[in-house]
């Protein structure tokens, strides 16, 4: 693993950086309760479970801001799921800011994109999917990332060494494939394997309203593949990650109460080169009846031109939502969506609502349900896994 | 004798024109040369609190940091960074404030590393849940009201121009504010705001100016009373430094991004 060389490149740094300007400790400790509503489909699954876990960061920087370190660790224990249970470095890394160039060396998180449904463009990060089937928990990558900012825009490019496999629930999980997966038996069709150092490129700029991002990425694929087999008398799968290249475009007009947003990727190394999209608006009313309550409504079609050959089970949706931002002293929100298979009718909903407590407390509730899932739909493995979280953290 | 009726003459003429001036002109006049009193200050830094009461005298507190750089013929840009309260920490918010046109804002979420740029049409939303609204601590351009003098009136231990200005943007949250400015330093005093339906809903009032760079004056103390709801936020300003040599750069995406 790359943390070690990662790990001995910051203490140097550190350790060079006598005159630090700031130097703070933040992060939360978090207690969480899951019941799912529903028998789970096999016998081994868990029922409700409930599970612990921590973020500490640290920040240190120097020569008026000009460098900086910054270190991310997480951490969940869960009552159930040994999978689920995993120690992860999200950030531990170097900032160098010049006048026109930027240099970022270590473990990063990078998030590219600009649609709320899903996110087809954001490659850089693998998905945390044991954190949540949502895929915006990312694991920390190593990286060197060079930002050129000049007037024709900003230019990223990275060198992403130390692939990060995805993370799945283990066989007694819930939410996980119909057969688990048999993370240990990860196959490459690259003859490097993990070691393979993987290259991105990144252009970005803002015209007036408009935030436009044009991408290309090269090297394994954060998304795999899936091959069934046999171990000890089980099936499981056997995640493949295969080589690819993928183009991409990333666009929101910001137009008064309207944001207009557009996602295309276009991939080619996993099966026939591909075209997915998600497009479409969010539109806000403010100060809903004189009160300062912000409505949000947001919809988005979700498109795949592999139809049922798409490795994600939005291939032709439709995302409709509503955020409700109550602009209180407990910044209270409230955030719920259904995705809607066009072809099959199958239906994911989604809740999730949070308010502060105090100062320094947070509660979150978060719901997520499956109904009228079709046998083909590759959701079906999480029919009967409906569930609602109650969530309590401590930030610090 | 002489000199002194020329002199006589001259200080007639000008209380003639002064009198010619209609209170719309003797207000726009009296905003701009406050606003040209605060010009070319070039960049500043400042530590925020805000402490947030309720009717009931429940407290809650936000720390925020802020800077500020003077962009010639258009609005500020200013970056907000937040430290409190601690589920927020490291949210940051970047404003291109523009004189006419509507303002560009990016808000950063640190738990995704996600740049949002959001719509500026939530003018009179409130800031953090305070009693201030975006509108209230955005950038205040001349170009943003128009103006109308009413008269002068004693305040605190000067003599202030009371003068009422009306939003030019109808997403505004008010029909009307009465400002009184000070008359020696042209710095606001008090602002007091009317609602859409032009019932009294706000009360601003500074106190405890510092001055900078032997020019520029800024209000320690900012004290929002709401009338309607009995809620009240104190703003606290502390820390202020200017020339900075902050630039352009501190005020992108890439320093968004980078904000703590």
């Amino acid at each position: 693993m790359l943390l070690r060389p990662a790990l001995m490149f910051f203490i140097l740094v550190y350790s060079m950086s006598v005159h630090a300007e700031k130097s703070e400790w933040s992060g939360y400790f978090s207690g969480e309760w899951r019941s799912f509503l529903h028998s789970p489909s096999d016998d081994e699954q868990h029922g409700d479970s409930s599970s612990l876990s921590a973020q500490a960061e640290y920040y240190r920087e120097w020569n008026n801001g000009k460098q900086s370190l910054r270190f991310t660790s997480f951490l969940r224990i869960d009552g159930r799921d040994s999978s689920r249970s995993h120690f992860d470095v999200r950030e531990l890394n170097w900032t160098t800011v010049h006048d026109k160039w930027e240099l970022t060396a270590g473990i990063g998180k990078v998030f590219w994109g600009v649609t709320e449904s899903q996110h087809l463009v954001d490659i850089i990060n693998q998905t945390d999917l044991v954190e949540s089937i949502d895929g915006e928990e990312k694991l920390g990558q190593l990286m060197l990332k060079l930002s050129l900012v000049r007037d024709w825009g900003n230019l990223d490019l990275f060198l992403l060494p130390g692939f990060r496999e995805r993370t799945f629930p283990s066989r007694v999980g819930r939410l996980r494939t119909s057969a688990a997966v048999a993370v240990n038996q990860a196959e490459y069709d690259s003859s490097q394997a993990r070691d393979h150092i993987d290259t991105a490129i990144r252009w970005s700029k803002s015209v007036g309203d408009w935030d436009i991002g044009l991408s290309h990425f090269s090297g394994t694929s954060r998304e795999p593949s899936f091959r069934v087999s046999q171990d000890k008398g089980r099936t499981v799968l056997i995640p493949v990650y295969t080589t690819i290249d993928q183009t991409a475009l990333d666009l929101q007009a910001t137009k008064d109460d309207w944001l207009w947003k557009l996602e295309i990727v276009s991939r080619s190394g996993q099966g026939d080169r591909y075209t997915a999209a998600t497009g479409g608006f969010e539109y806000t009313l403010y100060g809903i009846n004189e009160s300062s309550v912000d409505l949000g409504l947001i919809a988005e079609y979700l498109y795949d031109d592999r139809d049922n050959l798409a490795t994600t089970a939005f291939e032709n949706d439709v995302f409709l939502g509503a955020r409700l931002g109550f602009n209180d002293e407990a910044s209270s929100e409230l955030l719920a969506g259904v995705i809607i298979d066009v072809n099959d009718s199958s239906r994911v909903m989604s809740v999730e609502a949070s308010r502060r407590l105090g100062n320094n407390w947070k509660v979150s509730l978060e719901g997520r349900f499956f109904s009228n899932i079709a046998e083909l739909n590759s959701l079906s493995s999480f029919k009967n896994d409906d569930f609602v979280q109650l969530e309590l953290a401590w930030y610090f | 004798m002489q000199v002194n009726k020329i002199l006589l003459l001259i200080i007639l003429c000008y209380s003639t024109f002064a009198a010619a001036l209609t209170p719309e002109q003797q207000g726009l006049e009296i905003a701009m040369e406050s606003d040209r009193r605060d010009t070319g200050f070039g960049d500043s830094k400042a530590d925020l609190t805000m402490l947030l009461k309720n009717r009931q005298g429940e407290e809650s507190t936000r720390y925020i940091r802020l800077k500020t750089l003077e962009v010639s013929g258009d609005g500020d840009k200013s970056m907000s960074i937040f430290d409190q309260p601690r589920d927020v920490k490291g949210t940051a918010f970047l404003s291109f404030t523009h004189k006419t046109s509507s303002d560009d804002q990016w808000l950063f979420l640190p738990a995704l590393k996600r740049v949002k740029r959001i719509s500026s049409r939530n003018k009179s939303g409130s800031f953090m849940g305070s009693e201030f609204a975006y509108e209230d601590i955005s950038s205040q351009e001349v170009e943003k009201y128009t103006y109308k003098y009413i008269n002068d009136e004693a305040c605190g231990n000067s003599t202030c121009f009371v003068i009422e200005r009306f939003p030019v943007d109808e997403l505004s949250g008010y029909t009307r504010q009465v400002v009184w400015i000070n008359k020696e330093e042209y710095r606001p005093f008090k602002i007091v705001f009317y609602d859409r339906k032009n019932a009294l809903l706000k009360t601003l009032t500074y106190s405890d100016y510092q001055q900078y760079l032997n020019k520029y004056w800024r209000a320690d103390n900012m004290y929002m009373e709401n009338h309607q709801t009995g809620k009240t936020t104190l703003l606290t300003w502390k820390n202020y430094k200017f020339n900075n040599g902050l630039t352009s750069r501190d005020f992108d995406k890439n320093s968004l991004k980078r904000a703590r």
